[in-house]
């Protein structure tokens, strides 16, 4: 049992944030990146191919760099410190996560290289409007239509959408959910990008007779179902922006302390008042449960444990914390904290996206309370972990 | 990172497991399960039982006893101990005035003090707070005046803990009220609770139990040789020894079987023609203790895991804070399960409601001591909020 980094981890935690800290080194720089389109800085996305971390969880021998889960944290808390908006869990974990884990030999062999050189930028096109947070599609549909298949409906919204080069799209099959690769440049699709409150981008896109190459063997005239592929790449997504989470709630913390220490009223620093210190102690208290949590379930993850239960369980903690910390950033600043000239707020505000992107607190509570008094206690020890 | 405990631990959790759980008498164990009172013998019979085999004291030096085992090792056996229901070694002895006589005593009190203090031959109890001197300790005014070979103390103590039971006080004392500093002036001084002049008033609790006392003292003298350390730095023990109370107070175990038998009971009870633990609202309640139980288990080990270099790691100011609440948060489920059979609280014979339904509410009401105690809750903010974030 062992929380720390080994050095390596710690190298790459340096590196990591010494390159985003001179990419995003005050909130005015991100401010510039985000105003216009692809709402992320394309060299940094280089740059980030540069030193291997597009490719960071997959294996060498699909171009990536076999790390593991733990190393994907460490990107992810650093991107979270500056708001970083380059797409990374959305590439690498989510579409990337999908291609590694259910992809053929020469589907991986191409798309996974691709990411991790950073020339290709694909997204997972999931979310349908009018139902949330399921591993299932129900809004597009595959067909078959002759060797391939065709795709029909709507996503939204699909984060980084317009400016992906590949979507993996998820769509009602006989049987249950698959999963397919549909090209920027396929024919009937539509894609209608636009800026989501927290500075990134995110799409509507229409799938119109599209064809589309099933993601896996396609092999059989039926296509296996994919939910449980999708779930688990869902929970491991769920857990990357815990981390992300974590570091931007970090900075929010240090930030409003700074800000405490520093701003005056009724000729005295805010320090003084007891009532604020309290409450800035209490936000600490949320960041050290949540992070506790978040590192822990990296930790299953890469234990090969139950990692769907295990980001549950992170997510539940880090959405309150998430909540209670932004909120209580902005609240700490007063009036400052809610415009968009000040760096605190847009972190309460990529909080809340990050809380709306997969499942929130109440939505993992659900799922947690569903099985809670079948069994008598947690082991987080046990290994791999089993409730 | 590693999740996995080292076999060579996982080893010794389940040694722990299997000691606990077959060597300390059950009657005892169920007692502490069920949350009812245990008596002065049964402590002194399970601390022995559990210091024959070395695990009363496993964080003292090795000469006196101690174990010489990592913070991890530690964190196990407390948590095994408190899962298993076993007794606490007496708080008193083996995490406060022990650990202060082993650093600070000198040679004599030491051969004198320890191995008694360890097998709880000694009971002992804490004369800290006054009535006016509670989270602010150091307006302390029990006064020791030296005459002769003697200490001569005046005052009044209150918040002794069992004090009906101990043999012996460990006390601060005013020794110098001219003092520039009011933490300048302390000093700690061990006596008999039979000594002439010491009087012990209990005080009751709204369990209606007795576990707190006042003492009071009237010119009870006391051998110079019983002063610990030096005159006068008697605060930096308090300190010393405040910080040991701190280990271990997540209670994570305690609070994990609480929960355990909350869901149990829950399965128990109807409510609305179907078990209660069927309520979603009460499934989500328990799972949302629950959760937040895993996040305080896993800062416990956080720390446990870092505080090897001997530094406190930041993060274990929170373990007292939010343990507190969560003791709390699962003693207040266990009245709501119970719901109107929690009324029956001091029902005896006669009576059809379950044992558990009966002690919840007094549990319940026991407990909002533990964030009061060891440094309340605004105490440990303010610690928070000062030495973590700068404020």
């Amino acid at each position: 049992m062992n929380f720390d980094y080994d050095s390596e981890q710690n190298d790459l935690r340096e590196a990591v944030r010494g390159l985003l800290g001179r990419a995003y080194s005050d909130s005015e720089q991100r401010r510039a990146v985000v105003r216009t389109d692809p709402g992320f800085d394309e060299k940094t996305w280089s740059r980030l191919a540069e030193m291997g971390l597009l490719g960071l969880p997959f294996a060498e021998e699909d171009g990536g760099m076999g790390a593991g889960p733990v190393e994907v944290a460490i990107v992810a808390e650093e991107i979270g410190r500056v708001l970083a908006p380059e797409p990374f869990i959305e590439t690498v974990v989510l579409a990337g996560g999908l291609v590694a884990a259910v992809g053929t030999t020469e589907q991986k062999g191409e798309l996974i290289g691709a990411i991790s050189e950073g020339t290709t930028i694909a997204v997972f096109a999931h979310a349908e409007p009018g139902t949330r947070w399921t591993p299932t599609a129900q809004g597009v549909t595959a067909t078959r239509s002759g060797d391939g298949w065709t795709l029909t409906g709507v996503k939204e919204p699909v984060p980084s959408g317009a400016r992906a080069d590949v979507l993996v799209v998820s769509a009602v099959v006989d049987g249950g959910t698959g999963l397919f690769l549909v090209p920027a440049d396929a024919t009937g699709l539509t894609r209608t990008g636009y800026r989501t409150h927290d500075g990134t981008r995110a799409a509507h896109v229409r799938f119109d007779g599209t064809p589309a190459q099933q993601l896996g063997a396609d092999d059989s005239p039926t296509h296996p179902d994919r939910t449980a592929a999708i779930e688990r790449a869902l929970a491991q997504a769920r857990i990357a922006y815990g981390h992300e989470a974590i570091g931007a709630m970090d900075t929010a913390l240090r930030t409003t302390a700074e800000y405490l220490r520093t701003r005056k009223q009724f000729g005295v620093t805010l320090n003084k008042f007891q009532a604020l210190n309290f409450r800035a102690a209490d936000m600490y208290v949320s960041l050290e449960l949540a992070r506790s949590l978040a590192l822990w379930a990296s930790m299953v993850q890469e234990a090969g444990g139950d990692v769907v239960q295990a980001a549950d369980r992170a997510r539940l903690t880090v959405s309150r914390a998430s909540r209670h910390i932004g909120q209580e950033a902005i609240q700490l600043h007063g009036g400052i904290g809610v415009t968009a000239e000040y760096s605190v707020g847009h972190y309460t505000s990529r909080l809340t996206a990050i809380d709306h992107l997969l499942g929130d607190g109440d939505w993992a509570l659900d799922r947690l309370a569903g099985n809670v008094t079948s069994y008598a206690t947690v082991d987080p020890l046990g290994a791999p972990y089993t409730p | 990172m590693r999740l996995r405990l080292s076999p060579e631990l996982e080893a010794f959790r389940e040694e722990m497991r299997t000691f606990f759980t077959t060597q300390v008498p059950q009657e005892i164990r169920d007692k502490v399960a069920s949350h009812r009172e245990v008596s002065k013998d049964e402590y002194v019979e399970a601390q022995r039982v559990l210091n024959a085999a070395g695990l009363a004291v496993p964080h003292w030096p090795v000469e006196w006893g101690g174990k010489d085992w990592s913070p991890l090792q530690r964190h196990i056996w407390r948590e095994e101990m408190q899962l298993a229901h076993v007794p606490e070694p007496l708080a008193f002895n083996t995490s406060m005035i022990g650990p202060v006589l082993a650093s600070f005593g000198n040679q004599e009190q030491k051969v004198r003090f320890l191995a008694r203090t360890a097998n709880l031959d000694i009971w002992w109890c804490q004369g800290f707070s006054e009535p006016d001197a509670g989270s602010d300790l150091a307006s302390l005014r029990t006064s020791a005046v030296r005459d002769g070979d003697d200490w001569v103390v005046n005052g009044q103590k209150t918040w002794t803990t069992l004090g009906q039971h101990a043999d012996w006080i460990f006390c601060l004392c005013r020794t110098d009220p001219t003092a520039e500093k009011k933490q300048r002036g302390i000093s700690l001084l061990v006596f008999p609770m039979d000594t002439p002049g010491v009087t012990l008033r209990p005080i009751e609790l709204l369990d209606g139990g007795f576990e707190v006392n006042e003492v009071f003292f009237e010119d009870v003298r006391v051998p110079a040789e019983n002063l610990i350390g030096e005159e006068n730095r008697g605060w930096d023990y308090a300190k010393f020894l405040l910080g040991n109370e701190r280990v271990g107070i997540a209670r994570v175990g305690s609070t994990k079987s609480t929960l355990a038998q909350a869901k149990q009971h829950a399965r128990e009870i109807v409510s609305g023609g179907r078990p209660l633990s069927e309520d979603p609202r009460m499934a989500a309640r328990i799972a949302e203790i629950e959760n937040d139980l895993l996040a305080l288990e896993l800062t416990a080990l956080r720390v446990a895991a870092n505080s090897a270099d001997g530094k406190p790691h930041p993060a274990s100011s929170v373990l007292k804070l939010r343990g507190s609440e969560l003791q709390q948060a699962a003693t207040e489920l266990l009245v709501d399960i119970a719901g109107p059979l929690s009324l029956a609280s001091f029902a005896e014979e006669g009576s059809d409601v379950p044992d558990w339904a009966r002690v919840a509410t007094p549990h319940y009401l026991n407990y909002r001591k533990v964030s009061i105690y060891g440094g309340s809750n605004e105490v440990q903010r303010t610690i928070i909020a000062g030495s973590i974030l700068g404020l």
